[in-house]
Parts: C-alpha cells; sequence; structure tokens
C-alpha cells in the first residue's frame, strides 16, 4: 500500500505545472520539493539512525553561501564547478559537525548540533566580508544544465523534480540496503550491534555524510530558486522547521518527510495570505499531529485507515488493536521509535 | 593453549571493586559454569571478556592471543560471541531479521548501501538454518515484540550461534524461563558441537551443574572455588556462600 501511495504522490507531483495555474502555485511547488529534499536528508539521521540534529540548517546553508561565494566571486566557473564545490564543502563540513556531534548521543548529539548550526549562524551574520551579513548573497541568474535554461518557473520545477526523484530512490535503495538495515540496528540496540562485530561509530558517521549529502543539494536549490542567501536560512528556526517537517510527516518512512515538508511549506505560504500570524496555526496543527498521531501523518494515517477498514468489514467480530498489535493475524509494526531511542536497553 | 584466559583482571566501579585479581583458564571445548550471588561480578567479567567494559589491569587472551586492547567489536570478528541475561534483541524486527542482522554483523555486506536485503538469498537460507537449530524457523516471519519470553531467550541463542562462535559466552540463559523450557534450553545447549567453547553464567546452580565440567565460584568480584562439579559442592566456601552456614 506504501508503495501505491508512493507513486500516486510522484505522479501528481511530476504533473504539477500542468494542473495548477499561476506561477505562484508552481514555485511553492519548488519549494516543497526542495524542502522535501532537505527534509529526506534530515529523516536519515532522526529516523533511521535515531540522531536528532538541529544544526542541519548550517548543512544547507553552508552549501547555498558555498555557492553564492564561488559564484558571486566573477571568476566565472561554471555551474557544474560551482555544484561540485559546493556539495564538497556541505560534506566537509558534515565530516567535521558528525565527528564532533558523535562524541554523544540523545540529548548530547542535539545540543552539539544546535551548537555547530549556531557557529555557522553566527559566521554568516558577522564575518562580513565573507558572508556579507545580514545583506547576504545575491547570485544573477539560474545555471542551464545541457542548456536547458532554469530561469523559468516551470523549468526550475522540473529540474528540483528531477533531483527529488533521485533523493528518494536514494533513500529507497538506502533502506532497503544491508547498510541500511546496520543503520537502524545502531538505533535500536547499540551495545549489541558492537558485540556482533559492527562498528557503530562508522556506521553513524557515513550516514551522516549521506544526511548532509542531501541537506547540501537542497541547500544548492534553495541558493538557485531564491538567487539569495541570507544567514536566515541557517538559523536555529530553519533546522527546528526540517526536524518538524520529519516528525510531523512521520520519522523512519519514505513519504513522511515530503508530506511535513509539503505540510509546513504549504501552512508557511497559503496561510500566511490570510492570517498574520500563521506561526500559530502551524503550531497548533502540530499539536493535533502530536496528540492524535504521535508516530506522525504517514503512519498515523495508515494505522487509522487500517482501523477503520477493520471496524466497516462485516465480518469483523476481532477488536481492534492498539497500535503494534497483530490485526486479524497480520502482523502490524508499531510506531517508529522515539527519537531518543538511541540507548535503550541498558 | 587455553581456549580464554584471563590474567588478574581488575575492575573497579568508584570504589567498588567488581572484578577482584581474577584469573580463569579455559581449555578448547571446555563447558565451564560460573556462579555466584547477586553482584558477585559475573557478568561485569563477561562485559570485561567482550570488551564492553575496558579493565583497570590484567590481561585477556583467546587461544593464546591478547586481546585486551582489541576493540570490542574485533573480539566479535575474532570468535567471541555472547548472550544477555536481559533480552536485547531488536523487538520490531522479525526473527528472521535479527539472526540476519547477527550473521551480517561479520560479513562485509553490511557496509553495502546498494543492493537489497531481501534479495540476499544466501543470507537469508542461512537465517533461517541458524532458526532451525533453536527450533523457531516456523516464527521466522514474527517481530520478536509478538513472541513469547522464552522463544526469545532461543532467540539470543540463536544471534550468538550464528556467528558460529569459538568461544560462547551464555550470560544466564535459563532466567525466567519454565522448567519445561529449561529442559529445552539445556538440550539446546548441550548439543552444541565441542569445537565451540562455552561458558555460562548462572545464577541458580541447581539448573546447569549437569552442564559443566568445571565450576568457578565468583564472590564480591573474586574466584573462591574453583574446581569439578563434586570438588566445588562440597567445598566449605561454596556451601557458606549458597547456604549462608
Amino acid at each position: 500500500m506504501n508503495r501505491i501511495a508512493l507513486a500516486a504522490a510522484l505522479v501528481i507531483l511530476a504533473a504539477v505545472p500542468w494542473w495548477v495555474s499561476g506561477t505562484y502555485y508552481v514555485n511553492i511547488a519548488s519549494q516543497i520539493l526542495l524542502y522535501a529534499i532537505f527534509a529526506l536528508g534530515v529523516n536519515v539521521l532522526a529516523g533511521y539512525a535515531g540522531l536528532v540534529s538541529l544544526g542541519h540548517a548550517g548543512l544547507f546553508g553552508i552549501a547555498a553561501y558555498a555557492a553564492g561565494k564561488i559564484l558571486s566571486t566573477g571568476s566565472g566557473h561554471g555551474h557544474v564547478v560551482v555544484a561540485i564545490g559546493a556539495i564538497a564543502v556541505a560534506l566537509l563540513a558534515s565530516a567535521v559537525f558528525a565527528v564532533l556531534a558523535l562524541r554523544g548521543t540523545g540529548l548530547g548529539f542535539v545540543m552539539i548540533t544546535v551548537a555547530l548550526g549556531q557557529i555557522v549562524w553566527g559566521v554568516a551574520y558577522r564575518w562580513i566580508s565573507l558572508t556579507n551579513g545580514d545583506n547576504g548573497i545575491t547570485i544573477t541568474g539560474r545555471p542551464s544544465p545541457f542548456g536547458f535554461s532554469l530561469a523559468s518557473p516551470r523549468s526550475f520545477y522540473w529540474a528540483t523534480f528531477v533531483v527529488f526523484l533521485a533523493a528518494v530512490v536514494s533513500m529507497a535503495v538506502f533502506v532497503g540496503s544491508p547498510f541500511g538495515a546496520s543503520l537502524r540496528g545502531t538505533r535500536d540496540q547499540p551495545r549489541r550491534m558492537t558485540a556482533l562485530g559492527y562498528h557503530v561509530w562508522m556506521i553513524r558517521f557515513l550516514a551522516f555524510l549521506f544526511s548532509g549529502f542531501w541537506s547540501g543539494v537542497a541547500g544548492l536549490l534553495y541558493l538557485y530558486y531564491n538567487q539569495f542567501v541570507s544567514p536566515q536560512a541557517v538559523a536555529l528556526t530553519a533546522s527546528a522547521e526540517a526536524l518538524l517537517m520529519v516528525i510531523s510527516g512521520g520519522t523512519a518512512t519514505l513519504l513522511g518527510p515530503i508530506v511535513g515538508a509539503t505540510l509546513v511549506v504549504v501552512i508557511k505560504n497559503v496561510a500566511s495570505a490570510y492570517i498574520e500570524r500563521w506561526n500559530f496555526v502551524l503550531g497548533a496543527i502540530f499539536v493535533v499531529i502530536v496528540v492524535f498521531m504521535p508516530e506522525g501523518l504517514v503512519p498515523g494515517v495508515a494505522r487509522l485507515t487500517r482501523r477503520a477498514v477493520a471496524a466497516l468489514r462485516p465480518h469483523a467480530a476481532v477488536p481492534v488493536p492498539a497500535p503494534g498489535v497483530a490485526a486479524g493475524g497480520e502482523p502490524v509494526r508499531g510506531p517508529s521509535p522515539p527519537l531518543n531511542g538511541s540507548e535503550r536497553g541498558r | 593453549m587455553s581456549a580464554l584466559a584471563v590474567q588478574n583482571l581488575e575492575k573497579s566501579f568508584g570504589g567498588l571493586r567488581v572484578t577482584a585479581a581474577v584469573n580463569l583458564a579455559v581449555e578448547p571445548g571446555e563447558r565451564r559454569l560460573i556462579i555466584g550471588p547477586n553482584g558477585a561480578g559475573k557478568t561485569t567479567l563477561f562485559n570485561l571478556i567482550t570488551g564492553e567494559l575496558r579493565p583497570d589491569g590484567g590481561s585477556i587472551t583467546l587461544f593464546d592471543r591478547d586481546i585486551s586492547r582489541v576493540p570490542s567489536r574485533r573480539r566479535a570478528h575474532l570468535g567471541i560471541s555472547r548472550t544477555y541475561q536481559i533480552i536485547t534483541l531488536f523487538q520490531g524486527e522479525t526473527l528472521l531479521r535479527n539472526v540476519m542482522l547477527s550473521l551480517l554483523g561479520l560479513s562485509h555486506l553490511r557496509w553495502n548501501p546498494l543492493v537489497r536485503i531481501e534479495r540476499q538469498e544466501a543470507l537469508i537460507v542461512h537465517a533461517r538454518e541458524v532458526l532451525a537449530r533453536v527450533a523457531l524457523d516456523h516464527l521466522a516471519e514474527r517481530p520478536v515484540g509478538e513472541t513469547a519470553y522464552g522463544e526469545r531467550r532461543r532467540v539470543e541463542i540463536a544471534m550468538a550461534l550464528a556467528q558460529n562462535p569459538r568461544v560462547l559466552l551464555l550470560d544466564e540463559p535459563f532466567a525466567g524461563l519454565s522448567i519445561e523450557e529449561r529442559r529445552d534450553v539445556l538440550r539446546l545447549v548441550t548439543s552444541i558441537p565441542r569445537d565451540v567453547t562455552i561458558v555460562m553464567i548462572e545464577h541458580d546452580m541447581d539448573v546447569a551443574l549437569d552442564f559443566a565440567e568445571r565450576i568457578t565460584v565468583l564472590h564480591f568480584g573474586a574466584v573462591v572455588v574453583e574446581g569439578t562439579r563434586g570438588e566445588v559442592v562440597a567445598h566449605p566456601r561454596t556451601r557458606e556462600i549458597y547456604l549462608g552456614e
């Protein structure tokens, strides 16, 4: 069922420029996709590794700043060089983040990532000769990969969609691989994993790089989308927003971060047109999600649907089970483990 | 040559000496039982041997190779496997997946991010065979969370057996089991071939006495008595510790 939902989502997303009218909405769709890529990256750590990062906007922003910096020096580098350079810088920053943050798990990890993210923000805000401070970096024009100009909202949407697809496919392959299974193992029973011969630290480190890679790609798209980057992009609130996308959609699911990104971007753009305090609307929606579907929208809706189907079935004399308990003999997975679950099991 | 030897091993938690100059030599193929009251330092000894804890002093050798400074994860590759007194399984995963993770731990495949784990036929077949050894192959697709406690105890052993260890450390494999389940687990442990050296911790002396050739009694972190079953049972110190005489 998850697969059908995924396929349906992809078809709908691919056709967006045809069924929405107006560049405003196409642009919002581009934003959704680029934030979905970011959220997918954050989910590698928050969902599959059980490591909650509140510093990923730093990695996102470093890629954007690096690309902006290379472009604004006016040295005439091609966009391929810019993209590779930006991602390389993001990966390097991820490695540094990982080495420092992986000294801890649970709250320790969260706090170190907050600190690292704030350092990036501080540099963006205060190191004016490098980052232009509050004024940010403006670039002129989007690239034209293979002669296909991304200047129009529609063409930019397609390009973002292609990158988004690559991100989704890479996630699906990663999650279903032995390495993905190893990573989830380090989330659930790190002690046992070590005793079984796994290099827990290295597994987490590589996962961090994978996560940082997609965060950097999203940051690069962000720069091209806005043609501007400022300290706002690397602020703590940006990291928190990415994490909220993952949590509200459903951690450790493929679809969750995408749904979460859609929710946040739509509310941010649409609700803010009608209500000045759109943050209030977003907050209220999160409260509702946490109360009724603590595991996130995607697993939550799946659970409620199963329940409804079971209740509507004529010979469903079996009482509706609690989440995580077998329904009609069919094993049902419980909600994904809590985010701080990295050190459970004594 | 000993399969597993420990010389003058020391470990303190703050002022509490939990492992006090412990010496232990287990012959290849031997079945050794370690008994002692609560807090005698039995599990700590296992944690030191597997490298989960770092000793304050002394050394550990595996088939004459000093492994005192070998990281915990490498010791698994050198042939030490263990079970846990407190069941430590992957709750949300199926029994098959649990055993597959154990097999993967010693395989290069564990680093591969590009292939599908469900397509690894050899791995899956191997995992099923291991589950069959502990008579749980019929529950292979069931998540751990939906199995009975006695079955989980057997999965614990399957996880260790899957790695084809040279030295197997069993930490209270009978804990919390009914009499029949204990008999099943004892039969299972007895059926392990002699090329595996087994060290078993048991809190309760009666259960596993028949299993071991030699018995070590730990008390307050130190080896108090060591010898054959008859010697240990007859020893006044054993009686003192266990019966409070």
